[in-house]
């Protein structure tokens, strides 16, 4: 890297400074956004995709080949559609909810290492960031609630918001198990921690907290079976009924947005992140080591998107108060028991993970 | 990684401007707005930029549990109250002038005691001066965590047990007439068998096909 720096510092000298460092992250964040975009984009073919052949449906294969190109038609059809707002809204919250909404969903991905050293930021405490960051996103759907001045958003408002506040607790108490056996709040040194094959990574001595983990993450993107906050049968659609075009395609990408990011998420606690899963084995250690670290991480993640979908199709929807008791009487205790069970753990210095 | 110098020096103190006007703004609008909801945005917007300027002073634990804590938690609990409060607005304005010298005597006396003690004499440069930078790896959460597990750890025990009685004593408040709550039994539901729920009844076929003749 220092030889390129030493390469624009000659070619370009007033590249320098506070300008250049804005500039770069700048060109960075294009660089993670842009990819996102697409991922999300083709994650939602996927998803009619899967839900159709598992219901014994086709699904979409009308645009393009084999229905290619519809993620490209739906994202034209809906930026040249009318954006309505309800006369009696709060324009100015109105509007400001899908960015609220949209920004933490992107924000996140800064802190996230995709390789060894491929990130954004290295952030000290970017476990931590995450956890804050991501509970800022909440604040789209009570606003898009408040401000839309109608009934069914309201309703759906203040499911969220109390769901969202539940799951967190869950999910920060889930992640101080992992957190206790990397001795890091740091991504890349949780992702490091557990170098060395398979049997190194989290999800051994972590399983009952992946398990919650992922519950919770799809609690916490408001995705079925957990979805009571745009449950279509109950109440319509929830925060987003009032929102129309390209209004409500900002709260579309911001929920994958958050799905592939919790997938991702996953993936770097508890299944080694960038690692490839045959380190240490003798030979497939060297006949995989040409392949690069971001196509293991990528590869982990699809799994873990594809468990969406899956449960998507699977599961009826959650009542809101099975999912309140789901979250305080059996994941808190479980979550507070396994971090007693991983202290004893570091304790006897048990396995390799210690 | 770039030339560091006299030029980033400049850029953070660009940024500390930045984050400290709309700190300024934010808390301004938040008391002044008469929209209950917009002030509580105007407090997150004051959250976030006490945050940033932490951050710039390279605590960066305590800026991430304030948006954590107070952005991610607190705050949305004011908006769902907000939601359900219908505030009458005529009612609070009634007193106003009746309240107000006694309004702007409280404010005096605390503008002078922040004055006093946050004042130029006790936090200026002279004071207390500039803290110096830490190296790259240096880790503020990790300096943290050994202060309080070691040096405070009564005292961070203590504040832990003190919450703990909190929100017991709150719980129990709340809960202490139980006479109308409605709860489910979870166990009966879950173990409710379809036969319960669902009578099959045999109806012989010819007969009701006689009957629609």
């Amino acid at each position: 890297m220092t030889e390129i720096w030493q390469w624009i510092h000659e070619l370009l000298p007033w590249f320098d400074g506070a300008f250049a460092s804005v500039v770069i992250i700048l060109i960075k964040a294009i660089a993670l956004v842009i990819p996102l975009m697409l991922v999300v984009a083709y994650f939602t073919y996927a998803e009619r995709k899967v839900i159709g052949y598992m219901q014994l449906r086709i699904g979409p294969n009308r645009v393009g080949p084999k229905g290619w190109l519809q993620p490209i038609a739906d994202a034209l059809k809906l930026m040249t559609k009318e954006i309505i707002f309800p006369s009696k809204a709060n324009i100015y919250l109105f509007f400001l909810a899908p960015v609220l909404a949209i920004a933490p969903a992107i924000a996140v991905w800064a802190v996230i290492p995709f390789d060894e050293g491929l990130y954004v930021a290295n952030l000290d405490v970017s476990l931590l960031y995450v956890l804050a960051i991501g509970s800022v996103g909440v604040y789209g759907i009570i606003l898009a609630g408040w401000a839309s001045n109608s009934k069914y958003p309201l309703l759906g408002a203040l499911r969220s918001a109390s769901l969202l506040v539940s799951y967190e607790i869950v999910i920060g108490f889930a992640l101080v198990t992992v957190v206790m056996i990397a001795g890091s709040v740091n991504l890349n040194a949780i992702v490091m921690a557990q170098q060395g094959g398979l049997l190194n990574w989290y999800f051994i001595p972590l399983f009952p907290m992946m398990i919650i983990f992922f519950i919770s993450a799809l609690v916490e993107t408001n995705r079925a079976p957990f979805d009571v906050v745009e449950g279509e049968s109950e109440i319509v659609g929830g925060t987003h009924v009032e929102y129309s075009g390209m209004a409500f395609a900002v709260f579309f990408l911001a929920e994958y947005a958050n799905m592939i990011f919790m997938a991702v998420l996953a993936v770097i606690l508890f299944f080694g992140g960038w690692h490839s899963p045959f380190e240490g084995i003798a030979y497939l250690e060297y006949g995989f080591a040409w392949v690069p670290g971001i196509v293991w991480l990528l590869a982990k993640s699809s799994f873990f998107m594809f468990l969406y979908l899956w449960v998507r199709a699977t599961f009826p929807r959650f009542r809101y108060d099975q999912i309140m008791r789901l979250s305080w009487k059996i994941f808190l205790p479980w979550t507070i028991v396994w971090i007693f069970v991983v202290a004893l753990m570091t304790q006897l210095q048990l396995g390799p993970w210690f | 990684m770039l030339s560091i110098g006299k030029k980033k020096m400049e850029f953070d103190q660009i940024l500390f401007y930045v984050f400290s006007f709309w700190f300024v703004v934010a808390s301004l609008a938040m008391v002044f707005l008469r929209n209950a909801a917009k002030a509580v945005l105007f407090l997150i917007l004051a959250f976030f930029s006490a945050a940033s300027i932490w951050i710039l002073l390279e605590a960066e634990f305590l800026a991430i549990t304030l948006i954590l804590v107070y952005v991610g938690a607190v705050m949305v609990l004011f908006l769902f109250i907000i939601k359900m409060l219908d505030i009458d607005k005529s009612a609070l304005r009634a007193k106003f002038a009746g309240y107000l010298p006694l309004g702007l005597m409280v404010a005096a006396i605390v503008v002078v005691e922040m004055v006093m003690v946050l004042g130029y004499n006790q936090f200026g440069l002279e004071a207390v001066p500039e803290p110096a930078r830490h190296a790259a790896d240096y880790s503020n959460i990790t300096v943290l965590a050994l202060q309080l597990y070691t040096d405070y750890v009564y005292a961070f025990e203590l504040a832990a047990v003190l919450l703990l009685i909190a929100i017991i004593a709150a719980i129990t408040l709340a809960h202490r007439n139980e006479t109308n709550r409605k709860s489910q039994s979870v166990s009966q539901q879950v173990n409710v068998k379809a036969r319960d729920r669902m009578r099959l009844v045999l109806i012989n076929s010819k007969n009701s096909g006689e009957s629609d003749d």
